[in-house]
């Protein structure tokens, strides 16, 4: 194991950890609103401190965690999110609670990962997915947490992303739900948001 | 806080709360869905709020400002033993005013002030399934919600009108969550239904002995089950309370003496105080009661 695997973790793990999934309860109840994400965490690259943020404080030995090819090359990544977490790694991206991408426009299509079942649909994977860009504008959005209608999109992502999003919200309540990092910021799109314009 | 240096922040343990905390998550991102959770044995009985308190526990930071609720009273028993029981394991602030709470536990009501963003109101909920008495299994009843089938609802409802000529369900009084979930609202007076749909501020349900999480997220449309001849109707007080003299506010039948005396007055004790705090020509004295 390489020295930064072993980069340090939460400096207080209660509150870090508490103040972490706050922020990501915001962004599942208020889809598309980005708010900064604080991280003091210095993971090997490509994860970024906000991604490791969010395992550390979401994943445990029981859950699985599926990483994309890029993060996958560096194996210090891997041994980090299992020093920390004791997550299992898996490579079935229908096995994973959380899946992490750090190469989105080239990112695997939504419906490849876990939707859960018409009665279970809660199994089903969380994807973190890193970006260069959040912004308030792009594609439109209705649904729960939205008030009437939301400007969001992230950048970059694959070209049909607008109707793999659709067709996300029509399998409802099955589905995957996504947050968006960035360095500083997060949002997200849970499976119950719709979208309206993708102009 | 001495004899709080042996419980992690908030009682619960971390991994406890990270498995309650990836639930929360699901049941956000499906409005109305309840997911199961491994709910833990609480330092109190089932059916005092456990699946509220784990949940509470949960979401609750070192800067959050606690108000706990029994019906609307922030001192009776339960509500009381509740904020004491976090007051000495998180050593958090808390209070009775709903304005200056962060976080909100109730059993059942919703404070008569309006919720705003960035609230987080937590039910303690008994039973979670809406389909329960109709359908005892488990099973059935998952699938019932799968295939989206609530006739069962419908046909119960009915017979209310049937039997009483009028909806007769007055609390626990069930909802459609954003056009696809029926849920249970927890046994919330019907009156209080209203005040769910759109509400700007998130709504979590914690059933502990039934081990299920779920929740409302804001701005999310929650519609009280209904027939086109027979609407859902709030519930009505043909009186104001007579404490505050409030009106249009839920009120809580209060026995006076062993002679038939009652009054009615203020389910929500923190409205009622603030109403009669601020100067206003509705106040009534105690010796105005209307019989």
């Amino acid at each position: 194991m390489s020295v930064e695997a072993i980069e340090r973790g939460f400096a207080d793990p209660v509150h870090d950890a508490q103040k972490v999934f706050r922020a990501a309860l915001d962004a599942m109840a208020h889809p598309g609103r980005i708010a900064r994400l604080a991280s003091s965490l210095t993971p090997p690259s490509p994860l970024l401190g906000t991604s490791a943020s969010l395992l550390l404080a979401l994943a445990d030995y029981e859950t699985s965690i599926w990483l994309d090819d890029t993060l996958s090359e560096n194996p210090a990544v891997s041994d980090f999110l299992r020093f920390h977490t004791g997550a299992r790694l898996t490579r079935q991206r229908r096995e994973a609670d959380f899946a992490v991408i750090a190469a989105p426009a080239d990112m695997p299509a939504l419906a490849t990962f876990a939707e859960g079942t018409p009665e279970y649909p809660d199994r089903s994977t969380t994807l973190i997915v890193q970006v260069e860009a959040l912004a308030n504008h792009g594609w439109h959005f209705s649904g729960p947490g939205i008030r009437e209608r939301m400007a969001f999109s992230a950048a970059p992502v694959p070209a049909d992303f607008p109707q793999q999003l659709a067709a996300n919200r029509a399998h409802f309540p099955r589905g995957v739900d996504l947050i968006f990092v960035t360095s500083v910021e997060l949002a997200a799109l849970p499976r119950s948001t719709r979208i309206v314009e993708s102009a | 806080m001495s004899d709080a240096a042996t419980y992690n922040f908030g009682y619960l343990d971390e991994q406890t709360k990270r498995m309650i905390r990836r639930a929360l998550l699901k049941a956000m991102a499906i409005p109305g869905y309840q997911v199961p959770f491994a709910s833990r044995e609480m330092p109190m009985p089932y059916g005092w709020g456990t699946g509220g308190v784990q949940v509470t526990a949960s979401v609750l930071g070192a800067d959050d400002t606690l108000k706990v609720i029994d019906q609307g009273a922030d001192d009776t028993t339960n509500a009381v033993s509740i904020r004491k029981f976090f007051e000495r394991t998180a050593g958090i602030a808390t209070t009775t005013h709903t304005s200056e709470a962060t976080v909100i536990q109730t059993r059942h009501r919703i404070p008569e002030a309006p919720l705003r963003e960035g609230q987080i109101l937590v039910y303690q909920v008994p039973i979670p399934e809406p389909l329960r008495f109709l359908e005892p299994r488990e099973t059935e009843t998952r699938r019932l919600h799968a295939l989206e089938d609530y006739g069962l609802m419908q046909v119960k409802l009915y017979e209310d009108i049937a039997r009483h000529g009028h909806i007769a369900t007055t609390y626990a009084y069930p909802v459609k969550v954003d056009g696809r979930y029926i849920m249970d609202p927890s046994p919330t007076p019907k009156f209080d239904n209203p005040k769910m749909d759109m509400c700007p501020a998130i709504q979590l349900f914690g059933a502990g002995r039934e081990k299920r999480i779920y929740a409302l997220p804001p701005y999310t449309k929650v519609v009280s089950l209904d027939f086109e001849d027979h609407p859902f109707e709030r519930t009505k007080f043909d009186r104001g309370c007579a404490l505050c003299g409030s009106e249009g506010i839920y009120l809580d039948e209060v026995v006076t003496d062993d002679r038939g005396g009652r009054m009615f007055v203020c389910s929500d004790t923190d409205f009622c105080e603030s109403q009669r705090a601020a100067p206003s020509e509705a106040g009534h004295g105690l010796h105005e009661v209307p019989r």
